[in-house]
């Protein structure tokens, strides 16, 4: 019951993007045509499971121990690195159409800031066991997922509509995620 | 000379990395629920952009090619360490409301993007002014966003109230970052096309 009010929490009500302002560059840039966000929210998921387990391992075994907690931004920024190019190379091995489907996206999420802010932010998080902070990953990752391709949905419809020359792009793109956000402030009190 | 002053003015307007390159949007928009938080995100900002493009301009000739992105992010991950320590035993409460947004740095795709577009490329003195003049148009940016969310949200203008009662709540809230964000690149889009 506890996971699924966090799952809840983490997908309706402080949905990373429209509620904590992670990950916004892949949510601008890949949110043109419905498939392709959600090839992203996909490969978001999966990077961001695994990211956020490898990088509580280490924290819970490796830095707490040692007292290396002021190494933790460059640990985890390079472990996250280094785990995209592994699956990278482990995709295109085992599954050359899961490769197809999420290959062009992997190398861009390591620049993308929600990974490494969930991986940070758990650590944060007073009592998370291991087992919690992946859950609280994955279950964050859907919110991701399911922001990006309602978002992608609405860009679908703003193609078909005449905007004025300055508003073109980007700021009616942004815009729209603030109604977005608002509509998505209507789940603040669920949990 | 007048070449750099050119390269430290550039990032201030006409390279403007938030409102003309739409670079680094995730602190923009989460940290800039007042013109002092900007400030202060901008400011942390701009000290590791200016450390950065200068350790790796005096470096450029060290760094193997192939190996270029992975020591640059290991040289600015060190900055922002720096950086964030410094801002947690000095201002506590500057950390408390930037929170998850300085370790994040990082991942700011400006710093990165100027240390592989303009430091690896140029020399030190350049790539200093070339920092300072980006990281002060981030900061620039930042306070804009947040001075227009602050006056139309709690009708303050840096933590001095000016109007009374509530202010229009939704700026201070998620949704008015996008919808500020959204209005003042339109203008500066503009003004562009204007000229």
């Amino acid at each position: 019951m506890e996971y699924v009010l966090m799952i809840i929490g983490c997908v309706l009500v402080n949905n990373i993007i429209l509620a904590q302002f992670l990950g916004i560059c892949p949510f601008l840039g890949v949110s043109g045509k419905v498939s392709t966000s959600l090839g992203m929210g996909a490969a978001v998921t999966f990077v961001m499971a695994l990211a956020t387990l490898v990088t509580s391992l280490i924290q819970v075994y490796i830095l707490n121990p040692f007292g290396l907690q002021f190494l933790q931004t460059i640990v985890f920024i390079l472990i996250i690195a280094s785990l995209v190019q592994i699956v990278e190379i482990i995709l295109k091995k085992i599954s050359p159409a899961l490769y197809q489907a999420l290959g062009i996206f992997l190398p861009l999420i390591t620049t993308n800031c929600a990974i490494l802010g969930i991986a940070i932010a758990v650590t944060q998080k007073p009592g998370f066991s291991i087992l919690d902070s992946t859950i609280y990953a994955i279950a964050t990752a859907i919110g991701f997922l399911v922001a990006i391709v309602i978002f992608a949905g609405l860009r679908e419809q703003l193609e078909l509509v005449k905007v004025p020359k300055a508003m073109q792009g980007v700021p009616i793109a942004l815009i729209t995620a603030g109604i977005l956000a608002m509509a998505f402030m209507g789940f603040a009190n669920l949990v | 000379m007048n070449s750099k002053l050119s390269i430290l003015t550039k990032g201030l307007f006409k390279e403007n990395p938030t409102l003309v390159l739409i670079l680094g949007m995730c602190p923009s928009l989460g940290v800039t629920t007042s013109a002092i938080n900007g400030i202060g995100m901008g400011l942390a900002t701009t000290f590791v952009l200016v450390m950065s493009n200068v350790l790796i301009s005096f470096l450029k000739n060290v760094i193997p090619n192939k190996v270029r992105i992975p020591s640059f992010i290991v040289i600015i991950a060190t900055f922002v360490s720096i950086i964030d320590l410094l801002i947690q035993g000095y201002l506590p409460a500057l950390a408390e409301s930037l929170g998850l947004f300085i370790p994040l740095i990082v991942v700011n795709c400006i710093v990165l993007g100027r240390a592989e577009a303009f430091a690896s490329k140029n020399n030190i003195f350049d790539s200093l002014l070339d920092g300072l003049g980006m990281g002060l148009g981030f900061t620039f940016a930042l306070f804009l966003i947040g001075f227009c969310r602050e006056l139309l949200g709690s009708g303050a203008i840096l933590n001095t109230k000016f109007i009374e009662g509530d202010g229009i709540l939704i700026f201070v809230l998620a949704p008015g970052a996008f919808i500020v964000m959204g209005f003042i690149i339109a203008i500066v889009n503009y003004i562009q096309q204007k000229k």
